[in-house]
């Protein structure tokens, strides 16, 4: 970012309310640029998963808003997130979705990079004798830290560290990895990258947005047998929480409880994968796996842009003010066959640009997105169920099923970030 | 893959089973368009590459007859909101040819263009499309479509009108 073309800075405090937020905030240009400098190039922010890279000098493309990020894995082991962009004269040295490479060579002059970005060797070299080049390695992403094997990154060299960021949220990573049989999931079923022209906050709050399931997804839940409508009525038992620190869930394990059937939070039954069930009780042990099948896996969005919802992850990625990528691939549990091939099937038919669920969500990000462009009312109402929330065991507010915590939790954490100089 | 040598009246045949096919769906007739597959169907539409392995890798569409079945019920229940209203879709079918033959089967690929205007403005479609056809008694039925987007690799915006 150019700093000296920072634009002239809204008035949050005028623009963000506890109850309502002002329609500017999706579609004003100078926003989303005050929000990259503040939000995107600056807190934790999800990249890629360590199962992506398994084997040294392996890479894959990434990003962090609108600029590509290299992932890769370097001959010592460690993970990498390098800037595609040769400290020459500026050229992308890597045009490749992912790979193995020893070494990154800028085709413009001939630099050569290793996989952590340090310059290896330039061409013609006595053009530069007598001249010290060390400084001149790709662009690194300032801090690298990894939880469970997901992979953040940070341009900011001091804020609060991965766990202190992710707080309470890391918890339900801890519950994704304990769904799989041997603690690890595995990300690698490549993404489908589905496109809306629509700011990325429409995405990023729908994610645990309970309230519209029942309308949205209403042709899913009229023509298949899907257990999911019930999760998101009127009458249900699930929460929306607010873990803080912008990071939001719908706990829906008090209506899996209710229920007290394994692997009904996958809409199937403990003898249709028994393979699946017979490695978990050899890994929890009977009564840990019972209840841990019974629970599944979380619905949680990690501020600002992994969500995990249940069976797959997405991954936000907005390009401008009005155009944003969801990024978004199978969860696949390590040593386990039978539940990934499910896992990717009920992930192809739900997701992406052609999927039963997503299609929709996606109509109305648009929709939503050329409907705030009408300047009159000029606020979102988000005090849904404002009169019954309450604060939970572990000190995070939570909510029905259906209400605004997670909205209001966001836009909490959002004007901490955007106000912070 | 060298040119086949094809009898005139099969490549006719074939030419006019694929150009109904992409009139059902440029009018939204789905029930009709449903009925052309045979009922070990695939529908096909990979992502990140022509040939990935779509028992391993993400696809945009990977349908079985079920699932088509459940695509085309969705679009009937009349809360298919990112298809209502509609969007005005015309398939443009070229460079149809005969790829392979036998006495179950017709092997035929073509290019196709579609354009689409919806809600969110105008979008161009390109793709290599290739059929199984088995031959029917009121012409071919379905055993595979694929559909193979020339952007498969890259962002794309909701496709949810049948290709």
């Amino acid at each position: 970012m150019n700093v000296t073309a920072r634009p002239l800075q809204p008035d949050l405090q005028d623009l963000i309310k506890p109850d309502r937020v002002h329609g500017s905030l999706y579609t004003d240009a100078d926003v989303f640029r005050m929000e990259l400098d503040r939000i995107w190039y600056r807190t934790w922010v999800y990249v890629g998963h360590e199962s992506e890279v398994p084997n040294a000098f392996d890479f894959v493309m990434k990003s962090i808003g609108p600029q590509p990020i290299i992932m890769t894995r370097g001959a010592d082991g460690q993970v990498n997130l390098l800037q595609n962009r040769c400290p020459h004269r500026g050229n992308q040295v890597c045009t490749e979705p992912r790979g193995n490479a020893r070494k990154f060579t800028c085709p413009f002059h001939n630099w050569t990079f290793s996989s952590d970005g340090t310059l290896q060797a330039t061409a013609f070299a006595d053009g530069y004798d007598g001249q010290d080049l060390s400084a001149l390695s790709l662009g690194r992403v300032t801090r690298v830290a990894s939880y469970r094997g997901f992979v953040f990154g940070s341009f900011a060299a001091d804020g609060p560290t991965l766990e202190e960021h992710l707080g309470g949220a890391a918890e339900t990573l801890d519950r994704l990895c304990d769904t799989s049989p041997t603690g690890e999931v595995e990300i690698t079923a490549g993404f489908l990258q589905h496109r809306v022209k629509a700011n990325w906050k429409f995405i990023l709050e729908n994610e645990t947005d309970g309230y519209h399931p029942a309308f949205v997804h209403a042709s899913v839940f009229k023509v298949t047998e899907s257990g999911i409508g019930s999760l998101y009525g009127s009458k249900s038992t699930a929460l929306t929480r607010d873990f803080g620190n912008g990071h939001t869930e719908l706990d829906l394990r008090p209506e899996f409880r209710l229920r007290d059937q394994p692997l009904s939070w996958f809409g199937t039954t403990a003898e249709r994968l028994p393979d699946y069930v017979a490695a978990m009780e050899q890994h929890h042990g009977p009564d840990k796996a019972r209840k841990v099948m019974i629970d599944g896996t979380p619905h949680v969005m990690i501020f600002p842009n992994l969500f995990v919802a249940e069976i797959q992850i997405f991954v936000l990625q907005p390009r401008a003010v009005d155009d944003t990528v969801q990024h978004v691939t199978a969860l696949q549990f390590k040593g386990a066959p039978d539940m990934n091939r499910r896992l990717r099937q009920q992930t192809m038919g739900s997701v992406g640009p052609a999927g039963f669920l997503l299609a929709d969500d996606s109509e109305m990000y648009e929709r939503t997105h050329r409907g705030v462009l009408s300047r009159d009312p000029e606020w979102l109402y988000l005090a849904r169920g404002e009169h019954r929330e309450r604060v939970d065991a572990d000190g995070f507010r939570v909510g029905h099923a259906t209400d605004e915590v997670p909205s209001r939790g966001i836009w909490r954490h959002y004007r901490q970030l955007m106000e912070a100089i | 893959m060298g040119m086949m040598l094809v009898e005139p009246d099969l490549l006719r045949r074939v030419e006019q089973f694929i150009f109904m096919e992409a009139r059902l769906q440029d009018t939204h007739e789905y029930a009709a368009w449903e009925a052309l597959w045979d009922d070990d169907g695939i529908y096909w539409l990979p992502a990140n590459g022509d040939d990935i392995d779509p028992e391993a890798q993400m696809s945009i569409i990977y349908d079985n007859r079920s699932r088509i079945g459940v695509r085309v019920r969705q679009l009937l229940s009349g809360k298919r909101y990112t298809q209502d209203p509609k969007s005005a879709i015309r398939h443009f079918v070229t460079n149809v040819e005969v790829l392979g033959q036998d006495d179950d089967v017709v092997h035929v690929g073509c290019n196709v263009m579609v354009h689409e205007s919806s809600l969110r403005g105008e979008t161009t479609w390109a793709a290599r499309t290739e059929y199984l056809l088995r031959p029917h008694p009121d012409g071919y039925r379905m055993a595979r479509k694929k559909v193979a987007l020339v952007n498969n690799d890259k962002p794309l915006f909701t496709l949810s009108f049948l290709i």
